[in-house]
């Protein structure tokens, strides 16, 4: 099973100190965390996707390829990449070029996003959003399995005999989760196609995430895919810790009662009562993280929000601290007792690789350049 | 036939005039569905007790307990009755927020008797001109009579003048309900109905 955390990157007034981080504050403390998730021993670090104050982060394969730069191990993800705004050619395009930077160390979670303006502001209509995702998606599907496209649909002009480049690192394109806060129509979508399905989970009960993950399962079995608890399931959480629970109690309220999600509504502990946010000690943690297998099953990725609601880059850092050495190696241990034996990991680039008999180097060479006529490859060297 | 009528009520006394009002139609429909050989069952949802829960609902996005529950019932009623108070020339900011939090289309040919309370009947039409409008827009089906209460109705002895309305309300929602004129507009599925039975991934590629 894979631990990690989910960052939407946003630039929020600490509460505590009125203290605002600048764009540049904040884009570097999320360098900053990537690195530390990296160092206590966290398996993936998710960027979120945002073209609009007060998120920093309209950039995730900048951010994430600079990342993988600086790390040696921790597989970089998305929360969300939008995949109804942006072009299904640029997303193609743009994260098989991460995918070769990274040499496999990624995937990425599609999402339709948090606000109905940024549609306009690319050229769509958020009416189509569930339109926009499923075609969008059929299109990026085909353009990491064909070489040569020719496509026509409903959003965007028309592709002939495209190829999008680079093609995918060993000829294996990157492994899909997608998103969703309550939308069926994307659990039946990452079911159809075999993909991950990430169930946002935080901000609402677990009976709302037990029927999407539900769903989800049941129609992965019904496509074919493997038995409804092989399938690839992905859950957010929100925790902050203390050694001692009511110390963690007190210095998260404040933060709680203003966050720009939640706040000034239910009170902390309806709010932890109601939804996943755990807010106490490791111990507690640890238990109701271990609880959320009991309604979503045996699942395969754990991403925790932990940097949010305006605290501060030197707290987040120590929250990682106390989640890398004492929640995560327990529920490490814990959860693979518990697991049954046929129950798949996430797929990695490696497990895809293996999957599909070895890599290939899947380059398509020009036929012919348009100023010589000649390829750029000679005849015989070509695959 | 035996259906299920919610009352919703936004009265915030105790006593109250609103679930006075509320509590009087609900008689009368009981009585006019069994002249029309129908039974129903009345679940009364008084919003006060719910009104924290409403805020929250309108900042988290998901209802919790009670109100979970309350939604639950009206939204799967055979038939309505809603009463508010009159608050600074409308229905109550409270009686807004419950049908604000109902997924879309939840009530979509649901008939349904509106009704209000308020001190002085100078503002009956604001049944006609702010709550028809509203329940308009949900899609619902309005009695024809909608029914206004002033303090001075409660205290009638000029032959039952309220009683009257309440009655022919009343009537007229027996006749909606047990006719072919409810209904006309299919409910919306609710986010329930559709996890526990999406539209297949075919359909949504527009390859059915």
């Amino acid at each position: 099973m894979q631990f990690g955390i989910f960052t939407v990157g946003d630039v929020t007034t600490d509460p505590t100190t009125g203290h605002t981080p600048t764009e540049h504050e904040r884009i570097k403390a999320t360098v900053a965390i990537a690195q530390k998730a990296e160092e206590v021993g966290l398996d993936v670090i998710a960027f979120g996707q945002h073209h609009n104050p007060p998120f920093t982060a309209s950039s995730p394969t900048t951010t994430m390829a600079y990342v993988a730069a600086l790390t040696e191990r921790i597989l970089l993800s998305t929360s969300t990449t939008l995949i109804t705004t942006t072009d299904p050619v640029r997303i193609a395009e743009d994260y098989a070029q991460l995918q070769h930077l990274a040499d496999g160390r990624m995937d990425l979670m599609l999402g339709r996003g948090n606000t109905g303006p940024v549609y306009p502001w690319f050229g769509k209509d958020i009416r189509q959003g569930i339109e926009l995702a499923v075609e969008n998606y059929a299109l990026l599907h085909q353009l990491w399995r064909d070489d040569v496209v020719n496509w026509q649909g409903k959003h965007r002009t028309p592709l002939q005999g495209f190829t999008a480049t680079p093609r995918p690192l060993d000829g294996v394109p990157p492994f899909v989760w997608h998103g969703s806060i309550r939308s069926p129509e994307i659990a039946e979508q990452a079911a159809y196609y075999g993909d991950g399905f990430f169930s946002n989970h935080i901000f609402w009960p677990s009976s709302h995430t037990a029927q999407m993950v539900g769903l989800y399962r049941r129609r992965f079995e019904h496509y074919g895919h493997g038995k409804a608890h092989q399938a690839i399931v992905g859950l957010g959480g929100q925790a902050f810790i203390a050694k001692n629970s009511q110390d963690a109690v007190n210095q998260f309220r404040p933060y709680f009662d203003n966050a720009p999600v939640y706040g000034h509504g239910p009170s902390l502990e309806e709010f932890v009562e109601a939804t996943p946010l755990n807010v106490g000690s490791p111990q507690q943690v640890i238990e109701k993280t271990l609880g959320f297998r009991e309604y979503a099953g045996d699942y395969q990725r754990q991403l925790w929000l932990m940097d949010h609601a305006g605290l501060p880059l030197k707290t987040v850092l120590e929250q990682l601290d106390l989640l890398g050495e004492e929640v995560v190696p327990v529920l490490r241990k814990e959860f693979a007792a518990l697991r049954p034996a046929d129950v798949p990991d996430a797929p990695t680039h490696q497990s895809l690789v293996a999957a599909a008999g070895g890599g290939r180097d899947s380059t398509v060479p020009a036929p012919a350049d348009a100023v010589t006529g000649q390829s750029p490859v000679p005849e015989g060297a070509r695959a | 036939m035996s259906l299920r009528i919610a009352v919703v009520t936004a009265g915030l006394s105790n006593p109250s005039s609103t679930r006075l009002l509320a509590d009087q139609l609900a008689a009368s429909a009981v009585s006019a569905l069994a002249d029309v050989g129908a039974s129903a069952e009345l679940d009364v949802v008084e919003l006060r007790p719910l009104a924290h829960a409403l805020a929250d609902r309108l900042l988290t996005g998901f209802p919790t307990g009670d109100l979970s529950t309350a939604i639950a019932k009206v939204v799967t009623a055979d038939a309505l009755i809603v009463v508010s108070p009159i608050f600074s020339a409308s229905y109550s900011g409270l009686f807004k927020m419950f049908f604000d939090v109902l997924e879309p289309e939840a009530l979509a040919g649901v008939p349904v008797v509106l009704a209000a309370t308020a001190g002085s009947a100078r503002h009956s039409l604001v049944l006609e001109h702010a709550m028809r409008p509203l329940f308009s827009y949900l899609k619902t089906t309005p009695t024809p009579t909608a029914v206004f209460a002033a303090s001075e109705d409660f205290g009638d002895t000029d032959g039952g003048a309220l009683t009257v309305r309440i009655e022919r309300a009343a009537r007229e929602l027996a006749a909606l309900v047990s006719g072919v004129g409810g209904r006309a507009t299919p409910r919306g599925r609710s986010l329930e109905e559709q996890f526990a039975d999406p539209t297949p991934f075919a359909e949504l590629l527009g390859r059915t």
